[in-house]
């Protein structure tokens, strides 16, 4: 058994756990944390994608004692004082989300990308993300999404 | 690091290395692969680094891809190392991912150990006995295997700057998957070779210098040589076209370069 603190939302956590315990699982089963989900358990899905000292990893292909000490995002965090973040209310504005599943993955995906490329043109915002699937939306209203976020954060400033 | 040596030699042929874990926990997860013990170098000092050397560019084990894409060092030494790194999976799986890691696994689909194969570079690795330079031609011995001993750490590989232009093209069923074909180009004045993914047990590497820039000769050249197999994606004869339309490509975007 390992004990594993991370700096989670911006509050320390801390467990003992198995070397072989996965991010994914540390947050959902060890920290009560079940906004990141689960889908397909090897990296394609991009379902339980946190940001991880800022960037998007996939928290099932990360074992939690390899990032000891370091920071992590769930999308518990990206409300701050109770008011969803620009993407959150863009989202939830353009019908970005059906089901749900998969939308923990896309609002930190989108997040860290918006913070490097406050502006992106179409085809930068499909790409942003390819790495995520969504069984439901068809991806248009997700784009949508993306774009809208990225006017909302440059009306609201940082 | 010594540590990491010591650890990995004393876990023998039950011990495997974790460094971004984008290739061995997804076999984890599957329970495709069962190592007894994981020697993990996320926290060993000194190996995250990209370094300029005489005649290229030396990545450390830790780099993660990246790091690697976003390298200057690594893109004035050869540039094809950034354009081949952003076929490789997404970026979130390029930021934990390492190119060294992607190199040792292996993977004949894989871009990396293409191109290190088409480069001529080399992989550096320590063990109990000491250190050594692998080179690609070596290096790759089938299909998730390499020439890496039993307790050795792979701690760096080079890519060397290569004399000539170089281009890697493409073609997968969605943009991020292994590839179904795919090339990777060196020409310079007097040699033309290419690299070629998913149409044999390792990076297949054919030299078309003889097509004299008659790089539709240089396509036929490749399908002879390349030995593909059918799977749900392609049929082998699809994927000797294909390979064989992109060697094509490949070379004329090197010789352009």
């Amino acid at each position: 058994m390992h004990e594993v603190t991370l700096i989670v939302n911006g509050v320390p956590r801390q467990a003992r756990v198995p070397a072989r315990r996965l991010l994914s699982d540390f947050l959902r089963h060890d920290l009560g944390l079940t906004g990141t989900h689960v889908g397909c358990e090897h990296g394609v899905c991009g379902a339980c994608t946190v940001l991880l000292d800022g960037q998007p990893v996939r928290a099932c292909l990360t074992f939690a004692v390899s990032v000891t000490g370091q920071e992590v995002t769930t999308v518990e965090g990206l409300a701050k004082d109770g008011e969803l973040s620009p993407v959150q209310r863009a989202f939830a504005e353009c019908h970005g989300l059906q089901c749900g599943f998969c939308t923990p993955g896309f609002l930190t995906t989108v997040t860290a990308f918006l913070r490097e490329n406050p502006a992106p043109a179409d085809d930068e915002a499909i790409e942003a993300v390819a790495g995520n699937l969504c069984r439901c939306t068809g991806y248009q209203n997700i784009v949508k999404s993306v774009h809208r976020a990225a006017e909302l954060m440059a009306e609201e400033g940082p | 690091m010594a540590e990491a040596v010591e650890a990995l030699a004393a876990a023998g042929a039950d011990g495997k290395v974790l460094a971004g874990g984008q290739s061995l926990i997804p076999l984890m997860n599957m329970r495709l692969a069962a190592p007894g013990q994981l020697v993990d170098i996320n926290h060993v000092a000194g190996l995250g680094e990209i370094t300029a050397e005489a005649g290229g560019v030396r990545v450390g084990a830790l780099a993660r891809h990246a790091e690697v894409e976003a390298s200057e060092t690594a893109f004035a030494a050869q540039p094809l190392v950034r354009r081949a790194l952003r076929l490789v999976a997404h970026p979130a799986v390029r930021n934990r991912g390492t190119t060294v890691g992607s190199i040792v696994h292996a993977d004949p689909a894989a871009e990396m150990p293409a191109v290190l194969a088409l480069l001529g570079g080399s992989v550096r690795a320590r063990g109990p006995e000491g250190e050594r330079d692998i080179p690609a031609a070596e290096f790759f011995t089938g299909p998730m295997e390499s020439s890496l001993r039993t307790g050795e750490l792979a701690v760096s590989a080079f890519f060397p700057a290569a004399e000539g232009g170089t281009a890697i093209v493409e073609v997968a069923r969605r943009h991020g998957d292994y590839a179904m074909a795919g090339v990777a180009a060196l020409v310079g004045p007097d040699h033309a070779r290419v690299a070629c993914l998913s149409v044999g047990a390792v990076p297949v590497v054919v030299d078309v210098t003889e097509a004299e820039g008659d790089w539709a000769r240089a396509a036929r050249i490749v399908r002879e040589r390349i030995e593909p197999e059918a799977d749900i994606h392609a049929t082998a004869d699809y994927r000797r076209h294909l390979t064989g339309v992109l060697a094509e490509r490949a070379l004329k975007e090197a010789a352009d370069a």
